[in-house]
């Protein structure tokens, strides 16, 4: 079925950056000293702890600076997930006293969506999804007609995982603050790829993973602006303003802020470079392959991020026949038990369930180059053919 | 995740396809992921002579198609009868946990398959027992 074998390139092109990334060299490097050399805990008080002090210091002011925040408004988490769960456990919590209502969009990773269920199902709370538009966007308008006296918390996503769609963040923010309300977003996505001043963006909590931008995976930020009102829901010791209790993980620390620093060095160039290829991507899969659809905004959308839905086949099916001919990608489509087969993001979009299940993210990084496009441009179409050769949901064309 | 057995089969699909006036034909699909089955039996003296399929769904649905078609081809109807979605995955080297309801698939098409065919055939139903 796959006669690409003889075309495959001699190293693995992958193409599922917003799965995760590579750490860049030069984060190790910086990581290095912290491990055997430099390892004392920030809080003693020896001479040892002096360098993880201040290598904690020096980081923070690094992510303070790109978000255009103060360093006591930055902590330091474990994950991408722990940030999220933070933000909207200890907001809702803190301001339960206020009111017991979040709205947010159907659309968000399972990091904040499960969170909401669970503040809806196990602590009282009432949830607003507003509904995204076919591209996945969510109108600010709609927005702003769910809030009610007792709205605490307004959480969307920056830029979605799956499909890459960039939320208008900035006129929500005005909103919520106009009315009071705290703004989250899930920026998880968007780090180290789009702008992330907190002022620009009228957020007062904002979520950022280090492995999506060429840091180690098991650290992540949350952006706290001064004055929002959140309960800790990590208690323990002094760290982090007693906001995130624990020993602080002083070389993964260094290693995201300097992954930060690196993304942020060469922001324009890089972007202008990836959203090349993703165009590049684009339009070569929608002229070659038929019944063949973009997911996500046309424009509005992430640099790196080339979404699709393919009639009649399944997603883990075009992952495994581009993975033996040497592509990694993703697909929102789970067929696991326990799962329902299509993703909530695309269904969240109106698109339809059996469709929704022909899924494939490609979404691209700094080692890509055209060749890794064009080679996937010369094996996908073979291979969408194959399986809906055997698929029994598409009419073959004679 | 899976074994190399199963990626050989989903590589390489064995009797994918239909067959035009099938005397059995078999469709389902599953209630867990949306996967859905069609299957197609030939038969002649009481044997499966020949069988088709066409898939829709994960690597794992395709190669326990694939491989449940491979075992029951040939095979007298009565012992197709009982091939189980376990004898499925074992042929295939196993299966992950989560992936078990795949070979649940392509036993309950060949199931919905020979249904077809006995009721079209009632008097065959009679040589099973």
């Amino acid at each position: 079925m796959v006669s690409t074998a003889s075309m495959a390139p001699s190293t693995y092109v992958y193409l599922d950056h917003a799965a995760t990334t590579a750490v860049d060299p030069r984060v190790v490097e910086a990581m290095l000293p912290y491990w055997g050399e430099k390892y004392g805990n920030p809080s003693s008080f020896c001479r040892l702890s002096d360098p993880s002090r201040v290598a904690m210091s020096e980081s923070r002011t690094t992510v303070a600076e790109i978000l255009g925040a103060g360093p006591t408004e930055i902590i330091f988490t474990s994950c991408g997930t722990e940030s999220d769960n933070m933000a909207l456990r200890g907001v809702a919590f803190a301001n339960r006293g206020r009111g017991r209502h979040i709205i947010t969009i159907p659309i968000e990773h399972h990091a904040v969506g499960n969170t909401c269920a669970q503040l809806e199902r196990e602590f009282g709370f009432k949830i607003t999804y507003v509904p995204v538009d076919r591209w996945g966007l969510v109108d600010p308008d709609d927005i702003a007609r769910a809030i009610t006296d007792e709205t605490v918390l307004i959480s969307v996503m920056y830029a979605n995982n799956e499909v890459g769609t960039i939320e208008p963040i900035a006129e929500i923010g005005n909103i919520a603050h106009a009315k009071g309300v705290f703004f989250h977003t899930d920026a998880v996505q968007a780090g180290g790829g789009l702008p992330l001043n907190v002022d620009d963006l009228h957020v007062d909590l904002l979520s950022l993973s280090g492995h999506k931008f060429y840091a180690p995976k098991g650290v992540g930020v949350l952006y706290i602006r001064q004055g929002t009102k959140l309960l800790p829901t990590q208690t323990g010791g002094g760290q982090e303003r007693h906001l995130r209790a624990g020993t602080e993980n002083v070389p993964y620390i260094v290693g995201l802020a300097t992954a930060l620093k690196l993304a942020y060095d060469g922001l324009g160039s890089e972007t202008a470079r990836l959203t090349a290829l993703r165009d590049r991507m684009i339009r070569g899969v929608l002229q070659n392959i038929p019944d063949a659809y973009l997911t996500g905004h046309p424009t509005q959308r992430l640099p790196n991020s080339a979404s699709f839905v393919f009639r009649g086949i399944e997603g883990e099916s075009i992952l495994l026949q581009l993975d033996l001919a040497g592509v990694a990608a993703s697909s929102g489509s789970a067929c696991t038990a326990g799962e329902e087969g299509a993703s909530h993001v695309l269904t969240g979009m109106g698109i339809e369930t059996s469709l929704a299940r022909g899924s494939l993210r490609l979404t691209l990084g700094r080692e890509n180059t055209e060749s890794d496009v064009d080679y996937v441009l010369s094996v996908l179409p073979g291979i969408v053919r194959n399986l809906r050769a055997m698929s029994p949901l598409y009419a073959s064309q004679g | 995740m899976y074994t190399d057995t199963v990626i050989e089969h989903f590589s390489n699909p064995r009797n994918v396809g239909i067959i035009e006036n099938a005397d059995g034909y078999g469709k389902v699909g599953s209630p867990v992921c949306g996967d859905l089955m069609e299957m197609y039996l030939k038969v002649s003296d009481g044997r499966i002579v020949d069988v088709k399929y066409r898939t829709f769904g994960c690597g794992a649905a395709i190669a326990s198609s694939s491989m449940a078609s491979e075992i029951i081809k040939g095979q007298p109807l009565e012992v197709a009868a009982r091939l189980t979605n376990e004898q499925v995955a074992a042929a295939l080297g196993g299966l992950p946990e989560v992936k078990m309801h795949c070979s649940v698939l392509a036993a309950d098409a060949l199931r919905a398959a020979l249904e077809d065919y006995y009721h079209k055939h009632p008097e065959a139903r009679g040589e099973e027992h």
